[in-house]
């Protein structure tokens, strides 16, 4: 095993983690869908609005993280995805920039828009941006109608590497429909996430109380439909790649034959499944503490090893579907091995990253909100 | 003409983005510091009255804050969105800075920022002033990071052309880090947010006082203002000038641009007042300034350090054949645009040429194809240019934005130090001009700080990446019609959320620091 073989693995490995991470951290997504219908009044939408805007910043770090550590690990899937799925990148974009202002901007006087229209950008990321990342990270499994030839840089008419193959850029992978279940079940992932961190932060009993119902609702449809998607997931072909000389050849059930050959993925996935069971259980059994971060640490427990297996033994993880040749794969698409053990030491911060993160969620959740909170002397209202 | 081209749309979006975020982050950059001074008052002297004012502009803070972050997360991607060719010829260098950013300065500003908000009574004093100095650190971090990898595409250095990736390989990582360019640059725009804060500080205050409002507050706030505003005015200055050596020694094309120099000579002046031709271009022979003042020898002392020295203009740029001193500091003979972009094309096809001759298996054609690789990488971008034309940057906005950045420095410094002295003497109230004269410095210090910006990426047109890759080579594959949708759709929604900020801004300041915000 060379060291670019091994650091490869190593940022393929990290990047998936962040995206696992990232689709835990989106319960705040989550929360955002539940300013309608289930907050009967403004009193519940503030109480919402505040719990979920201690932690929206770190979401959307995460998010500006994954991007840019993409992009120093494997430049070209930065390059080529974000530049030919345009308008699918650009859409997702668009609903984290309105998600961005509108805790801040939301209840403050001279607003320009108005607290309902503020909601409504919470509410539109919450729920289609959830859906439009989980369609986009479906793409790595079933691929995408994109050119990509590094050598046409020396077109010099014309010296464009990689483009989306039909006007839709990226949108017409929505219409795949693994990519949409999958984006439905980040959605219903992060919702009952959503439903679990309400549950253990807000000292209101009415707003709780419903949301414990909708939570063993919701928890369920995402159990089952999670279910589904591990099944389909297995069966799906994906192209193997020989490291040496980057040929392609299409194998059936690719993804599950990685994760049984490689054994520690599949432990993994089974323990995540474990957890969010088990949190489950515990909702309906109505023990709730810990239980928003059972639930969390089986969502990325089951989700790393799906993206992990997508790339790891030998995989094309961004299949071209105009050309197999196109494909990307962690050998041709990633940064040159100095980079990327530059960025490996720079990866040691990661564990003190989490450490002072860790620290600063703590002395933040120590006290449920509620409104006496909020409209105390010396607290930051949004 | 106009936005017929994908990468003058491209480029137009890039502008607009970006532009739109510089108006937040500088404010964040440098108020995080005003808030930290503030607090650390309150914490050594225990005195309400520090939280209050601290307490205040971090309202002011936040709300900015909130729309810089907005308008930061589409400029990451429009890397990947709009210029893929970059993305990959560069990303290996390109790409390191940005990870780190994210890792070392993002979570650290958004983690600490939550808790300088909510934190008041839910941690310590003391935390809690730590949390503010890291939130304010960790903008700063940011900055760092982002500078160096613009530094890097104004001086690319620390890498290697990799034939058999096609891109461009970090061997330096060091290199790319302490650049001079980089360090200079990122001196030079810090202390530009340091300055920019404290005047929006200042200018706020100063409506007060003229409002006759918080009066303690506002002559508290000036002065802590005006002696972080002076301080870093000093080295803004000290770095500017760095800045035009730098460009001087890297980017001649954008030294002469900012000078409207067209000829250069030994002993070239520096033009202080002067008003452009516009019907001036490379082909005739007319006079470039209609009328000038200039300091003589100015250019040649700023480029060179050295008075009767030679400073290329752009025709001189164009036909080559004058010498200069090389990175490696040998004395070389500059190449004829003609000859760069022969040179460059030599490099392309070679290029091409080495992939085949691989994909045959044909040792001998490669390596030969290498060989021309290596001789004239130096040159590859300008093999995709066609006219000399191309390699000028937009004269007149260079050479505006330049005076206008410029001249308006040289004004904070009459305002801080008159500041300081009627402080001093405890009559800054009664001086109406000086109060009036803060709150216009506002805007000026925002169109000072966007100026700056277009000398340093208007100036370096047709390069994204200096003499390697022109904007044309670095675009995505979108269409002209895509492209132009986006911009329209990033200019109407940051234009509606800026101006959401500003009312909500204007709301924040008219109730002002004396009543309870929330
Ligand atoms: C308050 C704002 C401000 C003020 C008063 C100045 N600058 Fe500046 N300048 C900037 C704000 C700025 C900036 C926005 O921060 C830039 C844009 C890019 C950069 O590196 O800094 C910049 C860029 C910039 C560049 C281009 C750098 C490049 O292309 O890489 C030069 C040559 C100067 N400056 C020179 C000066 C000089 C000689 C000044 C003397 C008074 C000066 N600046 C004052
Ligand atoms: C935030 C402050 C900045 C402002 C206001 C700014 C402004 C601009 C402007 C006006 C242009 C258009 C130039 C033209 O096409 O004529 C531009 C282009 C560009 N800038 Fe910046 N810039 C900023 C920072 C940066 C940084 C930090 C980077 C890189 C890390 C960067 C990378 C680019 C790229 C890639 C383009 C498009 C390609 C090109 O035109 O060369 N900019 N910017
Ligand atoms: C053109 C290149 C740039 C890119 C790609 C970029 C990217 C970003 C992103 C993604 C964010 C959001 C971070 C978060 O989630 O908290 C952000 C915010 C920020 N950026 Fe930029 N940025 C650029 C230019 C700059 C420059 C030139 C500076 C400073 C010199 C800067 C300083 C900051 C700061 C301080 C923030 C915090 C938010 C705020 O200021 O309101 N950025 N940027």
């Amino acid at each position: 095993m060379t060291t670019l073989y091994f650091l490869q693995h190593y940022w393929w490995a990290l990047v998936s983690l962040l995206g696992a991470i990232l689709v835990a951290l989106m319960f705040v997504q989550g929360g955002q869908t539940l300013l309608f219908g289930i907050a009967r009044n403004g009193n519940d939408r503030t109480l919402l609005v505040n719990a979920f805007g201690h932690k929206w910043e770190l979401t959307f770090t995460t998010l500006v993280t994954f991007g840019g550590a993409a992009f120093a690990a494997f430049p070209l899937f930065y390059s080529t995805s974000f530049g030919s799925a345009y308008w699918l990148w650009i859409s997702i974009l668009l609903l984290f920039v309105i998600q961005a202002v509108s805790y801040e901007y939301r209840s403050k006087a001279g607003n320009l828009l108005g607290t309902r229209t503020y909601e409504v950008f919470l509410l539109l990321n919450g729920a289609l941006g959830t859906i439009l990342l989980g369609v986009a990270v479906g793409t790595f499994f079933t691929g995408g109608p994109f050119i990509m030839q590094k050598m046409n840089l020396t077109d010099l008419s014309q010296p464009v590497i990689s483009y989306w193959d039909n006007g839709w850029k990226g949108l017409d992978a929505i219409a795949v429909p693994f990519n949409l279940l999958l984006g439905i079940g980040v959605f219903l992932a992060a919702r009952t996430l959503g439903l679990l961190y309400t549950i253990s932060q807000i000292d209101e009993p009415g707003l709780v109380e419903r949301c414990r119902k909708h939570a063993k609702i919701t928890g369920s449809i995402f159990v089952a439909g999670f279910v589904v998607i591990l099944i389909w997931y297995f069966l799906l072909p994906g192209y193997e790649v020989n490291p040496e000389t980057g040929a392609l050849a299409v194998v059936g059930s690719k993804f599950f034959i990685n994760m049984t050959e490689l054994v520690w993925p599949l432990v993994m996935l089974l323990a995540g499944v474990a957890l969010v069971l088990a949190g489950m259980i515990r909702l309906f059994t109505g023990r709730e503490k810990y239980n928003f971060y059972i639930t969390a640490l089986g969502v990325v427990l089951a989700v790393w090893p799906l993206l992990i297996c997508a790339a790891f033994n030998n995989t094309a993880y961004y299949v071209s579907t105009v050309n197999p040749e196109y494909s990307l794969t962690l050998y041709n698409s990633s940064s040159s091995e100095f980079t990327l053990k530059v960025m490996a030491y720079v990866s040691i911060a990661i564990p003190f990253v989490i450490a002072y993160i860790s620290y600063v969620w703590r002395a933040l959740v120590r006290k449920k909100i509620s409104n006496s909170e909020l409209n105390g002397e010396d607290s930051h209202k949004y | 003409m106009f936005l017929s081209s994908l990468a003058d749309v491209s480029r137009l979006q890039f502008a607009l983005t970006a532009m739109f975020h510089w108006i937040f982050v500088p404010l964040t950059l440098g108020l995080g510091f005003i808030i930290a001074f503030m607090e650390t008052k309150y914490v050594r002297s225990g005195d309400e009255f520090w939280k209050k004012t601290a307490k205040f502009w971090m309202n002011v803070f936040a709300v900015n804050f909130a729309i810089g972050v907005a308008t930061g997360i589409i400029l990451e991607f429009e890397f990947g969105t709009n210029w893929s060719n970059y993305s990959w010829f560069v990303g290996d260098i390109f790409g390191a800075p940005l990870a780190i950013e994210g890792i070392f300065a993002f979570f650290m500003e958004s983690t600490f920022f939550a808790i300088m908000f909510f934190g008041w009574n839910k941690v310590g004093k003391k935390a809690h002033l730590t949390a503010t100095w890291l939130t304010a650190i960790g903008t700063n971090l940011s900055a760092v990071w982002i500078l160096i990898a613009n530094s890097w595409m104004q001086f690319p250095t620390g890498m290697e052309f990799n034939p058999d990736t096609a891109r461009n390989e970090m061997v330096d990582f060091w290199a790319v880090v302490f650049s001079p360019v980089a360090i200079n640059k990122f001196l030079h725009t810090v202390t530009n947010a340091y300055v920019l804060a404290s005047i929006v500080v200042i200018g706020i205050s100063s409506w007060y006082l003229l409002k006759k409002r918080a009066t303690d507050f506002s002559l508290k706030s000036i002065k802590t203002a005006s002696i972080f505003g002076f301080v870093s005015l000093i080295v803004l200055i000290w770095t500017g000038d760095g800045s035009a050596y730098q460009v001087a020694k890297h980017q001649p094309m954008k030294l002469a641009a900012m000078e409207g120099l067209y000829r250069g000579e030994h002993g070239t002046p520096l033009v202080a007042v002067g008003m452009l031709n516009p019907s001036k271009t490379i082909h005739d022979d007319k006079d470039p300034l209609l009328f000038e003042i200039s300091i003589p020898q100015g250019l040649s002392i700023l480029a060179n350090r050295k008075p009767g020295s030679f400073v290329p203009g752009i025709n001189d740029i164009i036909e080559g054949g004058y010498e200069y001193t090389d990175h490696n500091g040998n004395t070389v003979t500059a190449v004829s645009f003609e000859e760069a972009k022969e040179r460059g094309r030599i490099a392309i096809n070679a290029l091409a040429g080495y992939h085949e001759a691989k994909k045959a298996s044909d040792e001998e054609a490669a390596q030969n194809a290498l060989t021309n690789i290596r001789k004239n990488f130096d040159y590859f971008g300008y093999g995709y240019l066609d006219k000399p034309e191309e390699l000028v940057p937009n004269v007149p906005l260079v050479f505006y934005a330049f005076r206008i950045m410029v001249g308006l420095g040289m004004f904070f410094i009459l305002l801080f130090i008159l500041k300081l002295f009627y402080l001093r003497k405890g009559t800054l109230q009664e001086k109406k001009w000086l109060l009036y004269a803060g709150i216009i410095s506002v805007p000026l210090v925002y169109i000072c700080s966007q100026a700056g910006w277009i000398v340093a990426e208007v100036g370096r047109q047709p390069w994204t990446i200096q003499d390697l890759l022109p904007i044309k080579a670095a675009v995505s594959g979108n269409s002209v019609s895509d492209v132009t949708t986006t911009l329209v759709i990033f200019f109407v929604l940051f234009s509606i959320l800026l101006a959401a900020e500003l009312r909500i801004m204007f709301n924040i300041i008219k109730k002002g620091p004396e009543t309870k915000q929330s």
